[in-house]
């Protein structure tokens, strides 16, 4: 799995090249955020948590059976929106509140 | 002080913190609360966000509930480890691990409670609970601590010594900017992960790297005691874990939350057969493989959608992918069972018992070096509660030496300044601008691969034999030579070369430890086919030093007392014939 930076949306911030557990992620001449290797991500998300205008989305390689959707997250106070743009156009948003504790 | 376009910067503290994870945090917190020694954590990311607590965590797998004792989880740890422990390091462990667990909640961390406010556990050992911040939490007490600082983005390299071998600091680099750091401590505590990536791994090609064991844990703080001279222990215990196939995410989630059994391609349970140790959890999905019973599954298919959705939940607060594969495939676990796989080996101490030989007060056998969390050897299944509650003995331990020491008077920096061999001619020579044919991404390819075939990866299911090992060492030796000949055009690269350098020492040392422990006491984890079945002449532990190039072997019985220090020992040579 790795990383999809939207260059439109980034808005040269930083903030998620300092998250990197892998220090993947650095500015470009262009100021903009992108990742240095991408099958060095392991999909932690660390990124997508700290970026400001949800510019980054996680996706599956095709070798571990990925088909092009992504998975994007908003946080809105202490609720995550986890948001899949599926490859067929449609989209699933799975809300978390970090105030509850999981079930299982 | 520039020197040939690399800044040198020099910093001292009481205490250097290698490593800013769960261990490493919470001994930086430990001092920072008790007293007003200086602390540096150096941590190569950010820790906010490093280390195995990086996506975060479902549940804290060391909590005792229900009347249980440290003594019983010494049990449980024990059967798991087919003896090979430490009593007196998983004990005190054992004994901290609920304090350590009512402080994260005060902390922020969000626990499960029932109506009376009690803990809502899973087992007697297991507590639920909301741990996708637990990292930012942490990161934020450190930040309270007036005197503590932390050194983002440094990658430490290599331990400073004085003449008699005492640790008086450590060497590193910025990964970002080409400064060399060179820091003075009075103690330095190894708080850095294990090490991921000797082996293949279960996806070579695009996704290589994958969420749970953290791809950036390289076994530095290893490699660097390794070559410092430290004691290591029971590194043949490697760790494989059971997950959800392709995304490596983790199983006892699905296992123990919806209660689904492992069942081959016929629908038949089959665990029961070969055991519920974690070892023979994988043990027996690797033999229905190998007998073509394969695939293997976590029964999840008729469990309800709103248990489905649970699951979701659950795996985006510790392994987002695996709700996105779902997801994407359109079928969620109510629907189609989970497959399942063994990962390639890992060598953590947080999950088996290898690590550095460290007394009770996680001293190691350095003066002035000791170790927590899956640095620190001896004690199994610390989990993140486990891993805390050694940084807190270290530090503990720490603050008492630090006085002790002054109290007689004793000061080691001046000697820490002469007979030192600093790093940073290395440094320079890798980043001199000259280039090198092979890439050190192919050098690291080089290096799992020669794991993989003939020191027991996922290609040979997990086994491995004396002839194959020799081979490997020979090879691993070839590739410490070519490391030395690679080039980085910028610190990132340099990062790179150093961790495939820490990576190489650990599989020297591995290999060597493989082909010491001549028996098989634990399927999967170390299964020897030149010695099939356990032999009692092993119920020791496997310890090595490191000395001009070779590893020295030693077996040391079994500890059984609550207390351990390095001065009362017996060295034990088993004899086998071969």
């Amino acid at each position: 799995m790795s990383i999809h930076i939207n260059q439109k949306k980034c808005v040269g911030c930083g903030r998620c090249a300092d998250a990197c557990p892998g220090s993947l992620i650095w500015l470009n001449s262009s100021g903009k955020a992108e990742i240095r290797i991408p099958e060095d991500c392991w999909g932690c998300t660390s990124c997508m948590k700290e970026c400001p205008t949800a510019a980054i989305s996680l996706f599956l390689g095709a070798d571990i059976g990925g088909q092009g959707s992504e998975l994007s997250i908003r946080r809105e106070g202490t609720v995550s929106r986890w948001i899949m743009h599926r490859f067929d156009g449609t989209e699933k948003v799975i809300s978390v509140d970090s105030r509850n504790a999981n079930s299982y | 002080m520039t020197e040939n376009g690399l800044t040198i910067k020099r910093l001292t503290a009481d205490v250097l913190i290698i490593g800013g994870g769960t261990a490493g945090c919470y001994a930086a917190i430990t001092i920072g609360r008790r007293s007003g020694r200086s602390v540096l954590i150096a941590e190569k990311a950010d820790i906010r966000r490093s280390g195995c607590l990086a996506a975060g965590v479902n549940a804290l797998n060391a909590y005792l509930s229900d009347g249980h004792t440290p003594e019983d989880y010494l049990e449980y740890a024990r059967k798991d480890a087919e003896s090979i422990i430490r009593d007196d390091l998983v004990l005190s462990l054992a004994e901290r691990v609920n304090t350590v667990t009512e402080d994260l909640e005060r902390l922020g961390l969000v626990i499960l409670k029932d109506q009376e406010g009690n803990y809502v556990t899973r087992g007697w050992r297991n507590v639920k609970i909301n741990g996708e911040n637990i990292k930012p939490l942490l990161a934020q007490e450190v930040s309270r601590q007036e005197h503590v600082t932390v050194l983002n983005h440094i990658n430490i390299t290599d331990l400073k010594q004085s003449g008699d071998g005492r640790v008086c600091g450590a060497y590193g680099f910025s990964v970002r900017e080409k400064i060399a750091y060179e820091i003075r401590a009075s103690a330095v505590l190894i708080a850095s992960g294990g090490a991921s990536g000797l082996y293949r791994p279960n996806n070579p090609g695009f996704s290589r790297h994958k969420m749970w064991y953290p791809p950036f844990n390289t076994g530095g703080g290893y490699a660097m005691g390794i070559r410092a001279g430290a004691e290591m222990t029971t590194l043949e215990n490697r760790f494989v874990a059971l997950r959800c196939k392709d995304t490596i995410a983790p199983t006892g989630t699905i296992a123990q939350g919806v209660h689904a059994p492992q069942i081959n391609a016929s629908g038949e349970v089959y665990e029961k057969k070969y055991g519920l140790t974690t070892p023979q959890r994988i043990y027996g999905t690797v033999e229905e493989c190998r007998k073509g019973r394969g695939p293997c599954y976590l029964a999840t298919a008729g469990i309800s959608r709103k248990a489905e959705d649970e699951l979701f939940k659950a795996y985006l607060n510790m392994a987002p992918m695996q709700t996105l594969k779902w997801l994407e495939s359109g079928k969620g676990p109510s629907e189609e069972n989970v497959e399942i796989d063994g990962t390639e080996p890992y060598v953590t101490g947080g999950h088996t018992a290898s690590g550095f030989w460290v007394d009770t007060g996680r001293r190691t056998t350095l003066k002035g070096l000791y170790a927590a969390g899956d640095a620190a050897g001896g004690a199994p299944q610390k989990y993140v509660t486990g891993a805390l509650a050694e940084g807190q003995i270290a530090a503990e331990t720490i603050l008492q030496d630090l006085q002790t020491e002054e109290t007689e008077g004793r000061k080691d920096t001046n000697s820490c300044a002469k007979n030192e061999t600093s790093p940073f001619r290395q440094y320079r020579e890798y980043l001199d601008g000259g280039s090198f044919p092979v890439s050190c991404t192919q050098a690291e390819e080089a290096m799992q691969k020669i794991m993989d075939e003939y020191a027991g990866g996922i290609r040979t299911d997990y086994r491995y034999h004396r002839a194959g090992l020799l081979l490997a060492d020979q090879r691993i030796r070839s590739l410490e030579n070519l490391c030395k000949r690679l080039r980085a055009s910028d610190t990132f690269e340099l990062l790179h070369i150093y961790e495939l350098r820490e990576r190489l020492t650990v599989c020297r040392a591995l290999i060597a430890h493989l082909l010491a422990r001549r028996e098989t006491r634990w399927h999967i984890f170390g299964e020897n086919t030149d010695y099939a079945n356990p032999d009692s002449r092993f119920d020791c532990y496997v310890n090595s030093v490191y000395r001009n190039g070779e590893f020295q072997m030693l077996c040391r019985p079994l500890v059984h007392d609550k207390g351990y220090s390095h001065t009362q020992e017996k060295i034990l040579q088993p004899e086998v014939k071969e």
